[in-house]
């Protein structure tokens, strides 16, 4: 550990943390744009500026703390950097967040409001335009980018794909995929990581819901492969809002793939089976539960009557969970009379 | 898996085979592709096929499918002749060396390339690769175990870490990426034709008399049958009633047609899902049942851990959570089942299975724990195996090559392998009801090689007919350079024009695996495509 001064406080500083690291573990704020746990801090979006012993102005996410440091970030000198910086990003940004599905998500109408920055400070100066990618999964809308490149930094750092990377420079800089073509094509693989680490509504998933957001989330784990990835589903007027994830502990961090965050709309298919079905004179028809489980016990005994339980077997299931497992195999043991019982595993 | 996910990133050198791990395990394959590009990972990738990992791979060796065991055992032979063992884990730690020595005596580099294809001086590379890290960990899926020679490519496998101390420790071991949310989880709970939980077996007095007391019933002490053998049974007339919950044979198992006929000579299928799936359609009753987000519960994952699962959400209807409906078909059989929860139903497994011993509901509350976890106090097992072995001694075991079941011939000229696509899942219930998926990949598809393209006249998007001695699907062609010449691959999660429509059902004499990843198939154009 070592000691350092923050706004005046004496504190205590892990080895090798970020200014910004030492400044969260007091409890102090620094506001951050660029900046995210997933990737590497790279100082991009200069909103995170603070003032040190020297009074140099530096950046909170990628400076080193050091042994004796004594920083300040809420001077005079620093809160109008930063409100100059703010400034800037909002000369180049549509202020229509109304419409923008991110609204008041968005990282950055969050931090124009805190410091009271409207947006109109500056001549509107954005050159260039929207791409609407063809994709299933999720809108990319060039013209909200702010370049702070999370996107490129997760791509590549976390998901280890590299399918953008930063063309132009300046004020030109942008996130492109491949050689500036449709992400369609690219090394994409949709897992949704820079989605859900954009700080504006530049990178928004499909279809828009304009549900607003969610009234509830619940932590649980994914249906799909054996990884066990810790899903946070978000709710809303009974339906999954969202999928997002970064649950510490988990064994999947921030990522998810493809259908973990973005097939899960099954679960709300208009195909769903409500009700249970009986064949009579061939036909699937709806009945009631207790004609349905009636019809089961009373035809399940008769077969066992006659020709024994191992005329039964059962089949569980890899989809369900533990307790239904150990449920069925102890109902086909205990209450069947047979060992004729298996499930996908080998297949 | 022997190790964690977590762990993996420690591992020098992986050895990955038998895994299209992006698409089949995309969050593991994170774990790779950035580890590689930190710079702290070698990978070797031995797989038939050129995947989207391959760029990651220092090394890539391409079998001709259904030869694992031949090239495993080139590489152990190089291993030992070469003098590249982990000696003193191999002396303290393992038996059986000179017999593996003696077994593997025909399996130097030169006839391993004939065998395989792959170049001998390949085959060497990778062994020393492998051997010569401090940390190497091997991952596999289901293109090392779907073989008649499954069981003898995981042997194998495992002698590779034995011989070169690769076992017991983090970031190496011998790491099967497991195909289902709770594939894991149903072993582990004894939804299996031999076994109680835990893998306590119905033919052992102990366990069975554990079991019997615990529910009060004598209990069968024969092992029943397993998927496929069911299926044959029913064929036959010997099983007359089959009870299903949330799987889908009819897509999932190798040769539909078989299968099918085997469903319809029921006479009662019962089929509890969330979807009228193409098993549920054929079934006398159906029981719709609550998907993931509408039920409390626990999943068990590829390494191990035990997770929650949590309700978000009411089934839809009068869909019921399947606990309840297990528990009211038992009631009507005169085996009353009261449960208040689930969790109640994990302090009774964890009461009858020593692994999941110190697992509760409560204790998982805030995150997963991995078993071995036999007492309230345990903290769980990230790695598997250190410091000794269950039976002691590792056992080093010599194992043969056997060429798999069906092969190209002149009238089924093609090698057909099965497997999955980034965008759909095993038999495409929960996929195929996904708008965005469905979007990006609404069809199966076929890939063939662009030389066997050329020659059959194919181009991208073309309608296919493929024939195997099981059946007939048409098709649609995907041109690929990524295959070898003379195979071809396709998906199955498009029941109406399914892969499994013309697998092989021969099976592992010992693990029961069907040969999805190798048959013989005869490749036409068709009418219609695209």
């Amino acid at each position: 550990m070592m000691e350092m001064v923050i706004d005046g406080r004496q504190v205590e500083v892990m080895e090798g943390s970020s200014i910004l690291r030492a400044a969260e573990a007091a409890g102090i704020y620094i506001p951050t744009l660029c900046e995210h746990p997933a990737v590497r801090a790279i100082g991009s979006c200069r909103v995170c500026l603070v003032e040190d012993e020297a009074g140099r102005l530096v950046t909170a996410c990628d400076t080193p703390a050091r042994e004796g440091m004594a920083v300040r970030t809420v001077s005079e000198r620093v809160l109008d950097a930063r409100k100059a910086v703010l400034e800037l990003i909002l000369s180049a940004h549509p202020m229509h967040c109304e419409v923008c599905e991110k609204n008041n998500l968005c990282r950055l109408k969050k931090l124009a409001v805190e410091m009271g920055v409207t947006g109109r400070e500056l001549p509107f100066a954005q050159d260039y335009r929207p791409i609407v990618d063809a994709n299933p999964f999720y809108h990319r809308d060039l013209s909200k980018c702010i370049s702070c490149g999370l996107c490129v930094r997760a791509c590549l750092e976390t998901q280890g794909a590299g399918a953008f990377e930063m063309h132009a420079t300046g004020a030109r800089a942008r996130p492109a995929a491949g050689k500036d073509g449709p992400v369609d094509g690219s090394s994409c693989e949709f897992c949704g990581l820079c989605v859900s680490m954009c700080p504006v509504g530049a990178l928004m998933e499909k279809p828009p819901l304009r549900l607003g957001r969610e009234e509830r989330t619940v932590r649980t784990t994914c249906p799909y492969c054996g990884v066990g990835c810790t899903l946070e589903l978000r709710i809303r007027e009974g339906r999954i809002i969202g999928v997002g994830a970064g649950i510490p502990g988990s064994p999947n961090g921030f990522s998810l793939c493809v259908k973990g965050r973005f097939g899960l709309d099954f679960v709300h298919h208009p195909d769903r089976l409500t009700k249970p079905l009986l064949r009579k004179n061939g036909e699937l028809v709806e009945v009631s539960w207790e004609e349905a489980l009636g019809a089961v016990a009373s035809r399940l005994g008769a077969v066992i009557e006659e020709s024994g339980p191992d005329a039964v077997a059962f089949l569980s299931s890899a989809k369900a969970t533990n307790e239904e497992n150990y449920l069925l195999q102890k109902f086909a043991r205990a209450v069947v009379g047979t060992n004729n019982i298996d499930h996908c595993a080998r297949l | 898996m022997t190790n964690s996910i977590a762990d993996l990133e420690k591992a020098e050198v992986v050895l990955l085979t038998g895994s299209n791990t992006t698409v089949n395990h995309p969050v593991i394959a994170e774990v790779l592709k950035r580890s590689v590009l930190r710079g702290g990972m070698r990978l070797i990738l031995v797989d038939p096929r050129d995947l989207d990992i391959s760029r990651y791979a220092e090394m890539h060796l391409k079998p001709a499918p259904g030869t694992d065991v031949a090239w495993i055992n080139g590489m152990a032979k190089v291993i030992i002749d070469e003098g590249l063992c982990d000696k003193d884990f191999v002396r303290e730690r393992t038996e059986g060396l000179e017999e593996l020595r003696e077994g593997l005596s025909a399996y130097d580099p030169q006839r391993v390339e004939e065998i395989t294809g792959i170049p001998a001086g390949e085959l060497k590379a990778a062994a020393r690769l492998y051997a010569g890290a401090g940390r190497a960990a091997i991952l596999y899926a289901m293109g090392i175990t779907q073989h008649i020679s499954g069981t003898d490519n995981v042997m194998a496998l495992a002698n590779l870490a034995l011989l070169t101390g690769n076992l017991g420790k983090e970031g190496a071991g011998i790491n099967p990426l497991r195909g289902q949310n709770n594939v894991q989880g149903a072993c582990d709970m004894g939804a299996l034709p031999n076994v109680f939980t835990g893998y306590q077996r119905v033919d052992d007095a102990e366990a069975a008399g554990k079991f019997a007391r615990a529910w009060g019933k004598d209990l069968p002490v024969r092992p029943g049958l397993t998927v496929v053998e069911m299926v044959e049974a029913a064929r036959r007339g010997e099983i007359r009633a089959m009870f299903v919950m949330g799987e889908n044979p009819l897509v999932t198992d190798p040769d539909t047609g078989h299968v099918e006929e085997a469903l319809r000579n029921l006479d009662l299928l019962v089929v509890q899902d969330i979807f009228l799936t193409e098993t549920a359609s054929l079934a006398d009753v159906v029981l719709p049942g609550a998907c993931f987000a509408e039920k409390e519960g626990t999943f068990t994952n590829t390494e191990r851990k035990v997770q929650r699962v949590r309700k978000a959400l009411e089934p839809p209807g009068e869909a019921q959570e399947d606990l309840a409906i297990i528990m009211d078909l038992s009631g009507r059989m005169g085996y009353p089942m009261r449960y208040a929860s689930a969790a109640e139903i994990m302090d009774e497994i964890a009461a009858l299975t020593p692994s999941y011993g110190g697992i509760s509901h409560a204790r998982i509350e805030g995150g997963g724990l991995q078993w071995p976890c036999p007492d309230p106090e345990h903290p769980g097992t990230p790695v598997l195996h250190v410091g000794s072995f269950p039976r002691g001694k590792g056992r080093l075991t010599p194992v043969e090559y056997v060429p798999p079941g069906e092969l190209p011939d002149a009238e089924y000229p093609f090698l057909l392998t099965t497997g999955r696509s980034a965008f759909h899942y095993h038999a495409g219930s929960m996929t195929r009801h996904s708008a965005s998926l469905l979007e990006k990949e609404g069809r199966a598809w076929v890939a063939v090689n662009d030389a066997d393209a050329l020659e059959l006249g194919l181009r991208e998007g073309d309608a296919v007919r493929v024939t195997s001695r099981r059946g007939t699907v048409v098709s649609r062609a995907h041109i690929s350079s990524r295959l070898r010449k003379g195979n071809v691959f396709a998906t199955f999660h498009f029941g109406e024009e399914g892969a499994n429509l013309l697998t092989n059902p021969v099976l592992d004499p010992k693990s029961k695996i069907p040969e999805l990843k190798v048959c013989a198939v005869r490749l036409e154009r068709a009418e219609g495509g695209e």
